[in-house]
Formats: structure tokens, sequence, C-alpha cells
């Protein structure tokens, strides 16, 4: 690890100005379950720790009967919410699907949506090439172990994965992220927060160097009162998403009237299948169905050697999780 | 008698000319037609008792020195850098901004290093302890990738850390072997010197021959060693003497393994290791006791050196892969007519052996004809190494998975097959079995597990989204007993003993059941017992390896009980009621001697030594040769029982139920016996399902080098584990006791997938059984 300096901050204002005047070198610091992981492996070498652990740490309903998420709030407290239980089960399914107990009680929403890829190639700073890590090295995963990287979205430049959990019930929950920038205050499409790595591998996100983000708003989506989080993986806990899918659906009289779904561990941004989406609504709630959403929306998968069997993974996950929800909506007569 | 069979003795260092000599010294116990050990037939006694840990409330406070907690005076911390190549040379190495880090007590590389010694490689000598012989930083070549490059010291471990990492090598590439298409040459792999091969007749011919056969190829992944504790050690020199605080599962073969790569007398190094956490055949010594203690020298300063969990992977060895052809022929009713076991595996020209995966197979099943064999190539890579159950662990997976497949062409019961193909002898060396109860393990397991369940038709049982299924396979590891076993008793003035021995404890409870031997062996109360052990300047050259630890012990501290009688019957003179008798004529009991058949004649220990004015009595006994195995087949088997459920829609497998029902001899302790067994069938479970180490075969580079990437079970993934025992004493083995350390890994691995096979009609052959390979 590289000597760095730590201040901690109180406020969102204060946490900027102490980024901007600690430029460049300066990292923001959550429940530091991923970025010291990554100084201890000189990945990451900050001269500067800006610990923001003291922002919000709030979850208050907002006018429009969401959810405002302060940056700070730890992933347990996120999971353990009486109103994102009952409002939003994917989400706390999903958080508690990752890491372990420990982690979870250290790791920020912030810092949970920030998190890097957990290619190994990355990680080895020493002896492997990565243009996530030094861009124009080269890739040593693309013709490398590559069983946990990405089926959709990658480039030539990058095939990792984006691992987090949340941020697929995040994604499928159509949340918008606050950001505060030494421009001022601002939002963003969760969505469009991470980005896929054409020929910049090393940018994961379209933040700008010391932006901060001081909280995850959720809008109110009565759908997402029945939904669902899968995740599978190498073992029974503790591994990350070979592939996981969040996922809300509405049927009346057995028509789709409305869906949204997202993927895990199979792209470098969590996944928002906006091909299956259409091909869902408004069709019939069948496994065929189910199945041809899934398959649209697969279609433009282009797997490695090793990830070719994600591509029918995904498939499946993606119909056994509908066929669950579209059952237990009909048992349960709709809502 | 085969060879591999003589590689086996061999590896036991059983001379033919040694073993003629030790014949006259051996006692009657360990052979044919002799007396077994008087404690075999002791009931109601210390041993078979559940006697909790001796050293747990140690451990539970935190109280127990780990080799890594010893604070000496002055110490400064070690950091190791890595190269990155497979072969080459280092061309340059760029130390001066790791030199002017703050704190930075030393960089020492091949061009400051003091000239060593090469490490005396395992089983090159009594008492060689390194896992690798490589001349680390004594020239710049580069063996493997991960080999040790630069060792930085520093005033703490961060500061360390930091410098190592601002070292910057350039290195000479030269093409390496790092795959087994690009091996530097392949021969039959020995064992000590001996070829692993074994034939019987033509199985070659009896295969082709036989009217029902089964032939297929299994693949066993690179493994490495995870054990909790991080390999470390905390040393000192004084004067010319080097005292180290070490994690090893041999201290006496360490301390004259340094001795001799620093040049010193035996009796100039001190190893101590009083706790290790976890060794599982990976804590010997390797290249980081080595360095730390050179640059100890080098800096003039004591040096902790605690390998970073990547440091263990780099430069510690692990088992290596398994590529297995097993091709079995049967009669009609289905007696087996071959057993064909072939296959091919790498190491490096460093390593003491190659993974010698047929071992299980030597004494597994009656057969016309058997012809065994391993290949071995050589690459670039880090010195391969044991690793608990080294052969049998994946041997068992490849033959017992062969089992299932022939008993399903067969339509026959795999319990039944296995039955009916039991040896009434050894097959290749023809020794009878010392004690085999493999079937009276099968039967009891079989009724406990519910087996009578199973449906042999694959794929028949469905819950929900999950099938159901259930498989067996045998376990079975051989009985050990390696030379160079000696203890000490010491009786003091109150009567009470002491045992000292040169042994280890790794968790599985060594103290605890040597003190309860003791105590039967010595007539005393567990409280007037005490043991001690891990370090080097204590009696024997014992290794906490191939299960035979208990055994080497046991049996030393039966010799010197002997011995003791034999002193305090020299003491107790003509005044004690024992006056006149001979060592075979009385016995412990109730804290002193008395006369086998007039126990009033008695007198205690602390009365002995009272009136001959003696405040301690110490005697000093050495094990004989292990004569045991050249005259038994000698084994511990087990019968694994297995339910899976396999997700249809994902392929996920998970574990529901697990049985061992083994066959070890007589159970010392169940507390501790049940944990050994337990933690072996979840290390089995591991390499069933996940474990997995990726070696970049095009730089020969370990990818996996953490827990994260690193697949080993959680507990999520452990179900409740039941082990039962036939605890059959062998009349051959000390106290009655086979070995019970490393057979819980052996045969899980099968067990596991011929469930997943019976659960989903899926034949798995390329370990471990990840859920891509059953979708
Ligand atoms: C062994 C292991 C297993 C794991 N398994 C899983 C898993 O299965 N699923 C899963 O989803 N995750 C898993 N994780 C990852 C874990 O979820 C993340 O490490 C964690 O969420 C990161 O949160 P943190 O607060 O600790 O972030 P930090 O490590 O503190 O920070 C991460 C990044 O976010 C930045 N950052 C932090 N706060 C802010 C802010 N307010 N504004 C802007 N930037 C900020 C930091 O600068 C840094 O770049 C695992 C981690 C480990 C170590
Ligand atoms: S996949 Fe991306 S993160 Fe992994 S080595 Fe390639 S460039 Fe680096």
């Amino acid at each position: 690890m590289t000597p760095f300096t730590y201040v901690r901050a109180t406020d969102a204002q204060t946490a900027v100005r102490l980024a901007d005047s600690r430029h460049p070198g300066v990292r923001y610091l959550g429940g530091g379950t991923n970025l010291v992981d990554l100084m201890r492996e000189t990945v990451e070498r900050p001269t500067a720790l800006v610990d923001v652990t003291g922002l919000s740490n709030e979850i208050t309903e907002t006018d429009g009967g969401g959810l405002l998420i302060g940056a700070a709030v730890r992933n347990t407290a996120l999971a353990e919410h009486r109103l994102v239980r009952s409002r939003y089960p994917m989400l706390a399914r999903a958080i508690v699907a990752g890491a372990s107990p420990q982690i979870r009680n250290m790791a920020t929403v912030a810092g949970n949506i920030l998190q890097r890829t957990r290619c190994a190639y990355f990680y080895d700073q020493a002896g492997s090439r990565c243009n996530k890590r030094e861009p124009g090295q080269g890739c040593d995963a693309i013709d490398g172990f590559n069983r946990m990287h990405a089926i959709l979205g990658a480039s030539p430049s990058c095939v990792a994965t984006h691992p987090s959990d949340m941020c697929v019930a995040l994604a499928a929950l159509d949340a918008t992220v606050h950001l505060n920038t030494a421009q001022g205050e601002r939002r963003l499409p969760f969505a469009d927060l991470h980005r896929l790595p054409g020929d910049e591998p090393d940018r994961d996100t379209v933040l700008q160097p010391g932006d901060l983000i001081t909280a995850v708003e959720l809008p109110a989506l009565p759908l997402a009162a029945r939904s669902a989080y899968r995740k599978v993986r190498d073992r029974s806990s503790y591994a990350f998403a070979l592939v996981s899918v969040a996922a809300a659906l509405a049927v009346e009289n057995g028509t789709v009237t409305d869906v949204r779904l997202a993927l895990g561990g199979v792209a470098p941004k969590p996944w928002r299948p906006l091909a299956a989406e259409r091909a869902l609504r408004g069709q019939p709630a069948t496994e065929a169905v189910f199945r041809a959403a899934a398959a649209a929306e697969l279609a433009a998968a282009e797997p490695l050697r090793d990830n070719a069997f994600k591509v029918e993974l995904a498939q499946r996950t993606i119909v056994a999780v509908l066929g669950e929800l579209a059952e237990n909506g009909l048992a349960g007569g709709g809502a | 008698m085969s060879i591999v069979d003589k590689g086996k003795e061999a590896v036991q260092g059983i001379a033919q000319a040694v073993v003629k000599k030790a014949v006259e010294l051996a006692p009657g116990a360990l052979l044919p037609g002799g007396r077994p050990d008087p404690l075999i037939r002791r009931q109601h006694g210390h041993i078979g008792k559940p006697v909790s840990r001796v050293d747990g409330p140690l451990k539970v406070r935190g109280a127990a020195p780990f080799a890594a907690e010893v604070a000496l005076d002055g110490m400064v911390y070690a950091a190791l850098a890595y190269s990155t190549i497979a072969r080459g040379r280092i061309a340059a190495i760029d130390t001066a901004l790791a030199e002017a880090a703050p704190g930075v007590v030393l960089v020492m590389t091949h061009r400051n290093a003091p000239r060593l010694n090469p490490p005396p490689r395992f089983l090159t000598g009594d008492k060689a302890a390194a896992g690798d012989d490589s001349p680390i930083m004594q020239d710049d070549r580069v063996r493997w990738n991960g080999q040790p490059v630069a060792l930085v010291l520093a005033d703490s471990q961060e500061q360390a850390d930091h410098a190592r990492s601002l070292i910057r090598v350039t290195y000479a590439e030269e093409p390496a072997a790092t795959s087994l298409p690009t091996a530097d040459g392949c021969e039959v792999g020995t064992f000590m010197g001996e070829p692993l091969r074994a034939v019987v007749g033509d199985a070659d011919a009896a295969f082709a021959a036989a009217p029902n056969k089964v032939e297929a190829v299994y693949r066993t992944p690179r493994h490495n060693h995870n054990a909790l504790e991080l390999h470390a050690a905390t040393l000192v020199w004084r004067g010319d003497e080097l005292f180290v605080h070490d994690a090893t599962q041999a201290v006496a073969h360490t301390a004259w393994s340094l001795a001799q790569i620093f040049g010193l007398e035996e009796a100039q190094v001190h190893v101590g290791s009083p706790f290790v956490g976890g060794g599982f055949g990976g804590k010997g010594l390797w290249p980081h006791q080595i360095l730390a203690a050179a640059a100890a020298r080098l800096a003039g300063r004591p040096v902790r050196i605690v390998l970073s969990r990547e440091g263990v992977y780099r430069a510690v060895g692990g088992r290596s892969p398994t590529e297995q052809r097993v091709a079995l022929g049967a009669d009609a009713d289905g007696r087996l007519t071959a057993i064909i076991h072939r296959g091919v595996t790498p190491k490096t020209r460093h390593s003491p052996m190659p993974e010698p995966f047929i071992l299980p197979t030597q004494s597994a099943y009656a057969a016309e004809t058997i012809a065994l064999e391993v290949q071995t190539c050589y690459l670039d890579m880090v010195a391969n190494t044991f690793m608990r159950a080294p052969g049998e662990a994946v041997g068992t997976v490849a033959l017992e998975c062969a089992i299932d497949e022939l008993a399903e062409r067969l339509g026959m019961d795999p319990i039944e097959l296995r039955i009916l193909n039991e040896p009434d002898k050894d097959p290749i060396s023809g020794r009878p079995f010392s004690s085999r109860n493999i079937v009276a393990a099968y039967r009891a397991g079989a009724e406990r597990f519910g087996w009578d369940r199973r449906n042999p038709v694959p794929r028949s049982r469905r819950e929900g989204e999950w099938l159901v299924g259930m498989g067996c396979a045998t376990a079975t590891y051989p009985y050990h007993r390696m030379p160079g076993g000696a203890a000490r008793i010491t009786l003091d003035a109150a009567g009470r003993a002491r045992i000292d021995a040169a042994a280890h404890e790794m968790g599985m409870g060594t103290a605890t059941t040597h003190t309860q031997v003791a105590a039967d062996r010595l007539g005393l109360p567990l409280e007037a017992v005490s043991v001690r052990y891990g370090d080097s300047s204590l009696p024997g050259v014992i290794l906490a390896g191939g299960s035979q630890q208990t055994a080497s012990v046991g049996l030393s501290v039966m010799m010197a009980h002997q011995e003791l009688v034999g002193e305090l019957l020299k003491l107790a003179g003509n005044d004690s009621p024992l006056a006149g008798l001979g060592v075979d004529e009385v016995e412990s009991a109730d804290a002193g001697l008395r006369k086998r058949d007039e126990p009033d004649r008695f007198e205690s220990y602390a009365s002995i030594l009272a009136r001959s004015g003696r405040s301690e009595l110490a005697v000093e006994s050495s094990a004989p040769m292990p004569l045991e195995t050249m005259h038994w087949s000698m084994h511990s088997y087990g019968a694994m029982f297995c339910e899976v459920r396999v997700n249809a829609v994902t392929g996920e497998t998970r574990v529901s139920r697990f049985l061992g029902s083994f066959d070890c001899g007589r159970i010392i302790n169940p507390k501790t016996a049940a944990s050994q067994f337990r933690g072996g069938i979840i290390m089995g479970l591991g390499l069933a399902l996940m474990e997995e180490t990726q070696f970049d075969e095009r730089n020969g580079r370990i990818m996996t080098r953490n827990l994260s990437d690193y697949h080993l079970p959680v507990h999520l993934d452990v179900p409740e584990i039941d082990v039962i025992w036939t605890d059959i004493p062998d009349p051959h083995a000390p106290m009655g006791a086979r070995g019970i350390g490393e057979i819980g890994i052996t045969g899980t691995g099968a067990a596991v997938a011929n469930a997943i096979h019976n659960a989903t009609g899926r034949r798995v052959r390329d370990f471990p059984i990840t859920l891509d390979k059953l979708l």
C-alpha cells in the first residue's frame, strides 16, 4: 500500500471541497471493502483519502412515494429497511445475496455502486496485463481465464463484468443517482452512470474525478412489491454471480402489463435487457413468451473461451424467475 | 512384491538391510504371532472417551501463541517480491526506491543474499524437510512464476509491503514448460527412487476380452494449500545459533535441514512450533523460512515473516492436476478381471514426488489382472507437494467413479459390486490384511443412511426444481509409521508424568489423545499427565504427516514405558512389595506398579521415587522400525454416502446429506476423531464441487490467489455430516489405532459425483463439478 493522507468529511460540500483541494490522487472512502483491497494490491494508489462514511445514512420517503437513500447507508441497513423489504424486495434480496454479513456491515451504498470488477488480471498488478488498470497494456483475460467475464456489452479492450448484486436491482428499479460535484448538484439516471468499456475501459462510469454520490433515489414502483432476485453462483454463499436476474412483473388476465428486468454477471455494467422487456409487454405470461424474450436479449451475446454456458444459463434463469413471479402473482390474485 | 509397494516402503524409509537389523529390536506386538499392544484390550480407560482438547481453553482465550504472534525485541518485518515469469534470468533488479523507502532495514536479492547450501529436498534423507530444493536467491535464475526474487525487511509490516512494491525487476525470459504439451520431458513417475507402476498379469488383454467393461478418463485440477493460518516464522540468531518460532509439521526435520543450509551443527538450530493453524501437508520447509533466516543474519535483527495469502500460492506448492484413465473389465457376475489405472500428472524437477494417484488402487479390489502407472511430466511451476491424502484423494475419484459406472453397466448395486470384489489378501503384495472391515462399514453406513431408499434409475427423483440422488464410494488411506519415532517419559516425585516428543499440534488434538494414551499406559488420571511437543529439542524425528503421528508417538511411549518399568523395578529395591519381580510380571495401574496376577503387590510411583531419594525419573526410547507394514497390508477404510440436490434449471449442486462410515481401528478420542473425519470430508466436498487453482498455461501464473477467487466450501455448502466407525482394533497397530487424519478426503469426491449421476443421469468426469458441466 502506498502512503496516503486521510481526512474525514462531515458533509457533502466539505467532501467535494476537500477532494478538490487534494486533486489528483484523491479517492472517497466508503466502507473500504473494495478500495482498501485495491490499495493493498497497489492497483489503486491514492495519495489522499476523504472518508465519506459521515455523509447521510438516512433512508427517507420522498413525496412521490419513493425512497431517498443516503450514500453512506450501509448495505446491511438498506437490506433490512422495512420499506425496502415491502416495496422493493428484489433490492433487499440482491444485497443479502452479496458478499458476507461482515462486508455488508461495512459496505456503503455509494461504495457498492462504484466497486470495481473482480477480474483476476485486473487485480494482479505485478504480473498481468490489463487495459482497465493500465490503458493500452493489453487484456490478459480475453484469451485467458474468463469464466466470470462478460457475454454482453464487452469490447475488444475489456471483457470484465461489473460485480455488484445491489446494482442489478437498482438498474431494474430505474433508480436515480444524486451527485455533488465541483460544478454543483446533479442527478443522473442510474442506467446512465456505468458505461461500457468501448476503447476506454479504465472509465467504469461517467463520473469525473471528485464527483461525489450523495444519495440514490428509488421511484415509486408498485410493480416492484412483487419482485425477485435470483443469483446463480459457484457455491451457496460468498461468491460473485455467474448470472443474476432481478425482475418485477405485473400480469393482468394472463397478459404481461409491465415488467422490469436486469441482469448481473453478464456485462460490464448492470444490464437492463430492454429487448427482453419489449418482447414481454402486452404478451401472454407463458413460458414460451418468457423463453422468446430471454432469447431475444441473449441473441447479441458474444461468449468467450470459458463462459459460453452463461448464454444458456442467463436465459434459463430469466425464464425461471419470470415463471415464478407469474405463478405467485396468480396465486396471490394479482397486485 | 510390487514396485509400487516397494516405493511405499521406501517412503517409510525401510531399506532391507536396516530391516534385518531391526527385527531383533522389534517388540513382539508388531510381528506375526506376537503379542498385540496390551492397551488394545484395555476397556474402561481413557482411550475411547470424548475428552475435550487440553489446549482448548488456551485457544478460546487467544492465549495459544502461533508463530506470527511471537514478539521479539528489535524485530523487523519481512515482505517478499515474487517473479512474474516462469523461466529465465533476472537481467536487472532495481531496489533503490525500496531501499530509500521509510523504515526499510534491508533489501535482499540474489546479489547480496548470503551463500547457502541447497535445501535438502524432502524424502532425500531422514530429516530432509524442503518442499523445493531450488537455490533461491543464490543465482539469477527464475524457475517458476511466483518465485521469490527479493525480500524486504522494515520496521513495520506496512513499510515492508510498500517497499517491496517499489522493486522493479527486468527479466530475460526463456521459453518455459507451463502445459503438458510443452512439458520438459515425461517419464514413469518415481517415489523415493522406485517407479510408480505395478503389473499383475496382462491387464490389457484381460480388459480386451472382458464381457463387461467401462473405460474413461477422469481429470482433477490443481489445488492449493489454504490452511487458515498463513505460513509464518519469527526467528532470531543468537551468535551462531538460530532460534525459529515456526508453523511446521516437522520441527526436527526443519532444524536439521536449516542446519545443512546454513552450514551449522544440528544442535545450533532450534525450531519450536507449539501450535499450527492447519498443515495438510503444506507446512514444511519452504523458501520463506530460509530467506528470513538469511536476512536476519544479514541485518543482525530478529525477523518475522508471514506469507500473504498470495504468498502461499506463489511460494508454497499444492496438489498437481491429474489425468487418469481407468478401465475395468468384469465377468458376467461382476467379478473384476482387469483393473487398469494409468495417467499423467505434472511435477517440477525440484519437488519430492509426483501426485501418486494409483496408490488407492493397489489394495482396493480382487482382480485377476492389474496395471497401474503414473506418468509424470516436468513443468516450470511452483514445486508441487503433499496435500491431504496425496494420491488417494484424487485417485479414489477416478477409481470409485469407474466402479460406479461399472455397477450401472452391470445393473448391480454399487455396494454389492464392491463387496463381491472384496479381496481376501492384498491383491498386489499378497500380504494378509492386518484388519479390514470395509464390508461392515458399508453395511452399517447403508443402514444408517437409508441406502435402500435410493432409486437405481438415474434422474428418477425430483422435488420442484431439484433433482435428488444418492451415491457412495470407498475411502482408503494406508497405515504409515515412519522411522524416527521416539519419546521420553519423566515421572516426578508426586507421581505425575510428562511425555516429551517432537510431535505437532495442528489442531487435530495431539496433546489430548497422547495424554489419554499415556494415562492409560501409565495407570494415571488425565490430570497427572502432561505432553510436551512441538520443539526440535525433544526426542524423535516425527512427521505430522501420512496420518502417522499417533502411531509413531504411541509406540514410542509404549517402548519408553517398558523401559520405565524396568528402571522403577531397579529403584524399588528389596524393601518394595515389588521386590524380585521382572518387567513381564508387573503392570502399571493406580499411579504405580503392581504384580499382574497379584494386584496387592503394589507400590506407587511416588513411593518408589521417594524411597530411592529421586525427585524424578526420566527414560527415553525410540520406536522400532515399522515392521508391521512388512508383514501386513495395513489401511484405514471408509464407506462414504452422499445425497445431493442438483438444480434442474441452473445446474447448481447442493450436498444435502453426507455420512462417513469408517474402519480405522480403534478410535482413541471420538470427539477429536470426528473432527478429523468431518474436516476431511468437507475438504472432499470442495474437491468435488469447487476447488480449482487457475494456472494460466500461457505464463505459468496462478490467477486464483485469494479465498475470494479460490473457492472452498462455505458453511452453507456443508450439510450436517454424520460419522460412524467400526471401532474394531487393529491387532498390529499401536493402541489398535490406524490413521484418521487424511482418509476423510478420500472417496468423498467420487461419492458426490456418483450421487450427481444418480440425481441427473449426467456423468461428469472433469472435476470440480461446477454448474456449467450440468446445464
Ligand atoms: C470477498 C468479497 C466478496 C464480495 N462479494 C460480493 C458479492 O457477492 N456481491 C456484491 O455485490 N459485492 C460483493 N463484494 C463487494 C462489496 O459489495 C463491495 O466491496 C462494497 O459494496 C463496496 O462498498 P464500500 O463502501 O466498502 O466501498 P469502498 O471500498 O469504500 O469504495 C469503493 C469505491 O467507491 C468510491 N466511493 C465510495 N463512496 C463514494 C461516494 N459517496 N461518492 C463517490 N465515490 C465513492 C471509492 O472511492 C471507491 O472507488 C465482495 C467483496 C469482497 C471483499
Ligand atoms: S477483462 Fe478488463 S479488467 Fe480484465 S484484464 Fe481485460 S482489460 Fe483488465
